[in-house]
């Protein structure tokens, strides 16, 4: 069986985000970017799947700039064979252009089963799974947070509102990672040493269509300064009143 | 007269509260655009309570009944969406963004080869075109977004929007059903929660962080959440440690709520908590630490130990609910 991860690069969740000049985009300097953490679920079951003897070979491929090259290098560090940099200079928000671009690639590639996050905590769109499901025709479940293969059964446990779902599905198909799944590994000094013999492959690709855009940015509404009510249970009387006459919550 | 096609969702076969929510926001757009609305229910019995969406505003409704439908699989649901499409040609779709909603939502988009703006906190006719508002970065930006596609495809956010009653009489149609195929097979579905309300549809949120130290200790948290008819939610501290399900977390990778009332007992307010619930219109905390984060953040705070305050408040919201 072979396995492509698709990995998103995003920047780390304590990053300061600071709105570039252009209004438009986010400054990059100073971020520090680490691998999506639901794209690091997806690289880690791929590396188990090939530890159980299930999985031949993992290819990880990632859309974007020039520094996703060193969360390639990390996936490499983990435990997957090759990685694929689709590179582009332009950023879009757009999913569909995103999916477009990784679908247009995959239909070259082999594979049995595709491994993705949920979700990205930078735009956090939690699309890409689904509509790459669309465009290579091939089922798709989302949120999951156990997986089994068995040749070409998949049978997985997914998250739903109120409880979860056992589902059943076969060889092609995406799988879309959620926490719970597994606990990813960090990269092993002899891993890094190997990961440092091995090539980004990269590629350069060019997008246009882009459906959804952004205007502009902008920082949330700042809160009110907060109060302090009280100290302990004797504080409780009044902030009942201040709920119920000065914030009309209850 | 162009449409907008809401896809609602029910939960136990009762409307979700965002379902509401989201058929006001259409009949808002229809409104300012010269639109009309038309809602899909799709399920295995919901003729009878079909018409109440006319209530917020729908205008037709279209229901798509069978028992195959009756649990959410995203082939018959997506083909059923579709249907809808080709039968009243709308300019916008909209769904929830639920989990339901964004496992959906992206499907429809790349078959009709649409784009999806997802998420979206924000939603108002400029200069008669669509000016969409969605988080970035957890929270920390926001970004306003314009869609260009013949048909624009979005997710609200539960919450966000309010339900406003409209009192229209809406036509009730069924949606005659076409072939419905699928790749997948729902072997199972266990509800653990039962019919506990989810933290994204409650109007008031209780959560517990490590500070409740055990899942034992969650009772108080429970009290004082049963008295307020709100839901119970929990830090990743407290997930991580299997106090409480993972489908209580909020945050940046749990859930994202944004209810009147986020009640925070024993929890720091990490960047990551905050990412799922700065949107909350009112933010309680119950800290014995004065220099937690959140004391500053809070909109109110007590310091003190939460196992002498919560019961407190328990107890005097008891009393003047009666
Ligand atoms: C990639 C990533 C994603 C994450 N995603 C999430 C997420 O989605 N959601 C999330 O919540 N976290 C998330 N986290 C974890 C987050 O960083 C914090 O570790 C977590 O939120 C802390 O939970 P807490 O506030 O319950 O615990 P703590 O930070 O330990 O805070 C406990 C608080 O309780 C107070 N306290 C203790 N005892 C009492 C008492 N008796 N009475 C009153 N107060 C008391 C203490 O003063 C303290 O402020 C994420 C972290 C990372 C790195
Ligand atoms: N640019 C990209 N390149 C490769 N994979 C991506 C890219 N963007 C998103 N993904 C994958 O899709 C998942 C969900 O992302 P999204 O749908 O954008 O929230 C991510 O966790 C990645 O696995």
């Amino acid at each position: 069986m072979k396995i492509i991860v698709c990995l998103k690069q995003v920047p780390d969740t304590e990053a300061n985000i600071k709105i570039d000049t252009n209004g438009k985009s986010i400054s990059e300097a100073g971020i520090k970017f680490i691998i999506n953490p639901y794209s690091e679920y997806a690289i880690e079951e791929a590396i188990r799947l090939k530890e159980a003897g299930k999985a031949e070979s993992i290819t990880a491929v990632s859309w974007g700039p020039e520094r996703v090259s060193e969360a390639l290098k990390t996936a490499l560090a983990m435990g997957v064979d090759d990685v694929l940099l689709l590179k582009t200079d332009s950023y879009s928000v757009d999913s569909f252009a995103t999916a477009g671009i990784l679908a247009a690639k995959l239909k070259t590639m082999e594979y049995d089963l595709i491994l993705m996050g949920k979700e990205t905590i930078d735009d956090g769109s939690m699309q890409i799974g689904p509509m790459l499901s669309e465009l290579l025709n091939i089922p798709c479940v989302t949120v999951v947070t156990k997986l089994d293969v068995d040749g070409e059964h998949v049978t997985v446990k997914r998250e739903v509102e109120g409880g979860s779902e056992i589902i059943e599905t076969s060889t092609p198909c995406i799988i879309t990672c959620q926490k719970g799944l597994n606990e990813p590994r960090y990269p092993s000094i002899r891993g890094v040493m190997m990961a440092k013999k091995k090539q980004v492959t990269t590629e350069q690709v060019s997008f246009e269509g882009e459906n959804l855009s952004i205007n502009k940015l902008s920082y949330p509404a700042a809160r009110s300064e907060g109060k302090v009510v009280g100290e302990g249970a004797d504080a409780v009387a009044e902030l009942v009143r201040l709920l119920r006459e000065e914030a009309k919550v209850l | 007269m162009s449409a907008i096609l809401v896809v609602t969702e029910l939960q136990n076969n009762e409307f979700k509260k965002s379902s509401f929510e989201t058929v006001s926001q259409a009949r808002r757009l229809a409104d300012s655009l010269g639109q009309t609305v038309t809602a899909l229910v799709i399920g295995s019995d919901v003729k009878a309570k079909a018409a109440s969406l006319g209530e917020y505003g729908a205008d037709q409704v279209l229901t798509a009944e069978d028992t195959k439908l009756e649990n959410f699989n995203p082939d018959y649901y997506k083909t059923i969406v579709i249907e809808a499409v080709k039968k009243v040609s709308p300019e916008i779709v909209l769904f929830i963004a639920t989990l339901q909603g964004r496992d959906l939502a992206p499907r429809v988009a790349a078959a009709l080869e649409t784009g999806l703006a997802s998420d979206c906190t924000g939603l108002e006719v400029v200069d008669g075109s669509l000016e969409i508002e969605h988080p970035l970065y957890a929270g920390k930006v926001f970004a306003k977004l314009s869609l260009e596609s013949p048909v624009k495809i979005l997710s609200l956010r539960p919450g966000v929007f309010e339900a406003k009653m409209n009192g229209k009489q809406a036509v009730v149609n069924s949606l005659e059903l076409p072939a419905l195929e699928s790749r997948i097979k729902i072997k199972e579905i266990n509800k653990t929660g039962g019919d506990k309300l989810d933290v994204t549809e409650a109007d008031i949120i209780v959560t517990g962080g490590r500070g409740v130290r055990s899942a034992e200790n969650f009772k108080i948290i429970e009290e004082l959440a049963t008295v307020l008819n709100a839901a119970v939610g929990a830090t990743r501290a407290v997930v991580d440690s299997e106090w409480r399900p993972h489908d209580e977390q909020v945050g940046q990778t749990g859930k994202v709520v944004s209810p009147s009332l986020y009640i925070m007992c024993g929890a720091s307010g990490s960047i990551q908590h905050w990412a799922g619930m700065s949107g909350s219109k009112c933010i309680v905390a119950v800290n014995k630490d004065p220099e937690a984060p959140i004391i500053k953040r809070a909109d109110y705070s007590i310091v003190g130990d939460l196992f002498e305050v919560v019961p407190a408040l328990t107890q005097e919201i008891k009393k003047i609910k009666g």
